[in-house]
């Protein structure tokens, strides 16, 4: 028997809701075939069966959202593992098999008593509520007593939890709606980029500091590159890999910038994870390069334009979104100048990109027209004080500026 | 400065419309001479003369047909109930001829039924009712209850603008009681739109949605529990049809409490209405019961003892807003 989990899809995800089920209990399965699809705040993608086997269980039901890790089904060897089905007819009873009705919920366990309203914070935020102790009427469990717990999961997250969030915003919201509004909810990915740039705003001393770079030899190599890389190799070049490139060389000499805080600890990460923002429909992702400095430049080239790819079809697999130690973000393709991004938690710094303009700038006294483009580094002053951040950022652009077509 | 009463701010908002629009008419008994019996009217039969405004005979039903008569042929009544619990003998005329006008044949009935509701004033079972729901519940009536002096003008006006029925329901305690500066006034809109609901507090434990005068008793058990630290939100729902169910949503659905709270008797009051939506509508946000404060089942009580039991105080929606708090 093999117990079919939910998986961790990324590292600020505790949660994630089986949206379909791909195969019935009595079902046959493959390794590595579609199993179930789950929507997590990060992601939504199908998930492969992890062993070839029956489907003997299914835990949790489509719509049900579950922490990460939770065994939302089983996968057995035999179709009589599953007890009680006659063998003779495993897959045409149309109503739920027998086997699938005891896993669920039993209709004789009653939980606490609440209200309509806690067991939708209890659902939406996967609390189990046989947990909690309720301080209303004879035990009842009240909307306040979730809104302590949410706030007691969330405060390891935070050195200095303070309690005044949950009532100060409140009142703010309070004032009744004006005017013509139309209201929707939020996806689950607009809910967790929101919740992730606040906590990142309260967790870290953000300070942004931009420099300006000539990036005029990336243009040209970059115009000399790309249909070669197109031709032979089917990858699309775009800019991002050379500033991975770079920032990468100068995390190397600057290892604070490649760093997390964890309490009064310092880490010092020894692999360098690029993120990359992708923006999307609706939200965005940051899927990761991983190792980018053990990558040739056309892997690192490959890695970049596959994985904006497939986060674009919603196809990245967790540990793609997992891990990242530094991130590049790309406020450009707009017309931005530069902007002044958030960080992206646990990490300590992220660096900006603007849109690449050919600019009048000033060349051995000499007027000249170059590609120039605006970097904005936001990071963390607990960590990084701005000294040691212009250090790294000269070293980037310098690295930038000088570009060498032999480092490919 | 001046300061303008609730019953000032109901003339005044007459007094313009009819300077304004030579179409308005007002029929009552005792309108004219008398000035009417809560002197809403007076100086207006010397201002508008007799064909503008009409002394009646005690007949309700008469001269409700005979406005409704004058609706049709262009001129827009506002019909007087000296006493709103009279409104009763003209029950059919507005239920089976005024509201179903415009669906039968497409004729709008641009009338105002407006007069004196409620009690508190030691006036009896018959002069101190709150009607309201007998035509809550009949399909093509507008039903607006005004709290404040503001309201009570810009209500009338646009009660008197609109193209179909509207019952006007005056609260004769605030005719006195309530004042605002005539500054205050200008500052308003000088309509205030037909089926709009306003939060007159921001509150974050328990939505209270009421209407007329009971808005003080919400406001006043506001005060008390807020030093409990119990907060209510106050919703002035002013117009009762149409019913501003957005707004009542959206305090519900953030605040998760509700209750409801009317002058009026319960089984089959405004709170059970109320309590129907929020239930079919926010269920998964509700964090408590639905509770209604209103009247008991009986008629007004003329006893005073008896009437002030009857008539929901701020002591009343204190003890069931620590109930539901605490729920």
């Amino acid at each position: 028997m093999t117990d079919v989990i939910m998986p961790q899809m990324g590292e600020s995800i505790a949660e994630g809701t089986v949206t379909k089920w791909h195969k019935k209990v009595g079902d046959r399965v493959e390794r590595d075939e579609p199993l179930f699809e789950i929507s997590t705040d990060k992601v939504d993608t199908e998930i492969p069966s992890p062993v070839s086997g029956i489907l003997s269980e299914i835990r949790v039901g489509e719509g049900q959202t579950v922490p990460v890790n939770t065994v939302v089904g089983v996968i057995g060897d035999k179709v009589t593992k599953v007890t009680g089905t006659p063998p003779a007819v495993p897959r045409q009873a149309p109503s739920p098999s027998p086997a699938a009705r005891p896993a669920a919920a039993p209709p004789t366990e009653r939980g606490p008593r609440s209200s309509p309203l806690v067991r939708k914070m209890a659902r939406e935020h996967a609390i189990d509520l046989l947990k909690l102790s309720g301080s209303g009427q004879g035990g009842r469990i009240t909307k306040q007593d979730v809104l302590k717990q949410l706030e007691s999961q969330r405060a390891p997250a935070v050195s200095t939890p303070s309690k005044a969030p949950v009532k100060a915003p409140a009142a703010v919201a309070a004032a009744p709606p004006q005017g013509r509004i139309e209201i929707a909810p939020m996806s689950g990915i607009r809910k967790s980029i929101a919740e992730h740039m606040v906590l990142s705003r309260r967790t870290s001393a953000h300070v942004t500091t931009v420099f300006e770079a000539d990036v005029s030899r990336i243009v040209q190599a970059r115009e000399s590159l790309r249909r070669r890389f197109e031709k032979e190799d089917g990858v699309k070049l775009t800019y991002t890999p050379f500033f991975i490139r770079a920032v990468t060389s100068a995390l190397k000499s600057f290892p604070a910038l490649n760093a997390s805080i964890e309490g009064d600890r310092i880490l010092y990460r020894k692999d360098y994870n690029i993120g990359v923002a992708v923006a999307l429909e609706g939200g965005l992702i940051v899927p990761v390069v991983h190792h980018a400095d053990e990558k040739s430049f056309l892997g690192l080239a490959r890695a970049v334009s596959d994985l904006a790819e497939r986060a674009r079809g919603k196809k990245l697999k967790p540990e793609e979104v997992q891990g990242g130690t530094f991130t590049v973000t790309n406020p450009g393709p707009y017309g931005s100048l530069f902007g002044t991004p958030i960080i992206n938690q646990p990490q300590v710094a992220i660096l900006g990109v603007g849109g690449i303009h050919k600019r009048p700038v000033v060349v051995n006294d000499a007027i000249a027209v170059r590609s120039m483009v605006y970097l904005a580094l936001s990071f963390d002053h607990r960590l990084v004080d701005g000294a040691l951040a212009d250090q790294f950022m000269a070293d980037v652009k310098r690295r930038l500026e000088g570009w060498d077509e032999k480092i490919l | 400065m001046t300061e303008v009463t609730y019953l000032e701010a109901i003339r005044q908002a007459m007094w313009e419309e009819m300077e304004r629009d030579p179409r308005v008419i007002l029929l009552g008994e005792d309108v004219g001479l008398y000035g009417g019996a809560f002197k809403v009217t007076a100086g207006f039969l010397e201002k508008f003369g007799k064909d503008r405004i009409i002394d009646t005979p005690i007949s309700e039903e008469g001269y409700t047909g005979v406005a409704i008569g004058a609706a049709f042929n262009g001129l827009r009544p506002i019909v007087e109930f000296q006493f709103i619990d009279f409104i009763a003998n003209a029950f059919n005329m507005i239920t089976n001829f005024a509201a179903k006008s415009r669906y039968r044949w497409g004729a709008g009935v641009p009338i105002v039924m407006r007069g004196p509701s409620g009690g508190g004033v030691r006036a009896g079972p018959f002069h101190s009712q709150n009607p309201e729901m007998h035509f809550v519940h009949t399909p093509g009536i507008k039903v607006v209850a005004p709290a404040t002096v503001a309201d009570a003008r810009g209500l009338m006006k646009a009660a008197i603008r609109d193209e179909d029925p509207v019952l006007y329901l005056e609260h004769k305690k605030l005719y006195r009681h309530v004042k605002a500066s005539s500054a205050d006034l200008e500052s308003q809109e000088d309509v205030v739109p037909i089926g709009k609901a306003i939060v007159r507090r921001v509150g974050e434990d328990i939505a209270v949605v009421t209407y007329s005068a009971m808005l003080y008793v919400a406001l006043e058990a506001a005060e008390i529990l807020a030093k409990e630290g119990i907060e209510l939100e106050v919703i002035d729902l002013r117009s009762l049809v149409p019913l501003d169910k957005e707004l009542i949503l959206a305090s519900v659905r953030r605040v998760n409490k509700v209750m409801i709270l009317h002058e009026d008797t319960r089984t089959g009051g405004m709170a059970g209405e109320i309590a129907a939506i929020v239930a079919e509508e926010a269920f998964d946000d509700l964090d408590g019961p639905i509770v209604r404060v209103t009247a008991p089942d009986t008629p007004v009580p003329y006893a005073a003892a008896l009437e002030d039991a009857f008539i929901p105080r701020a002591e009343d929606v204190v003890r069931a807003a620590r109930r539901l708090a605490a729920y």
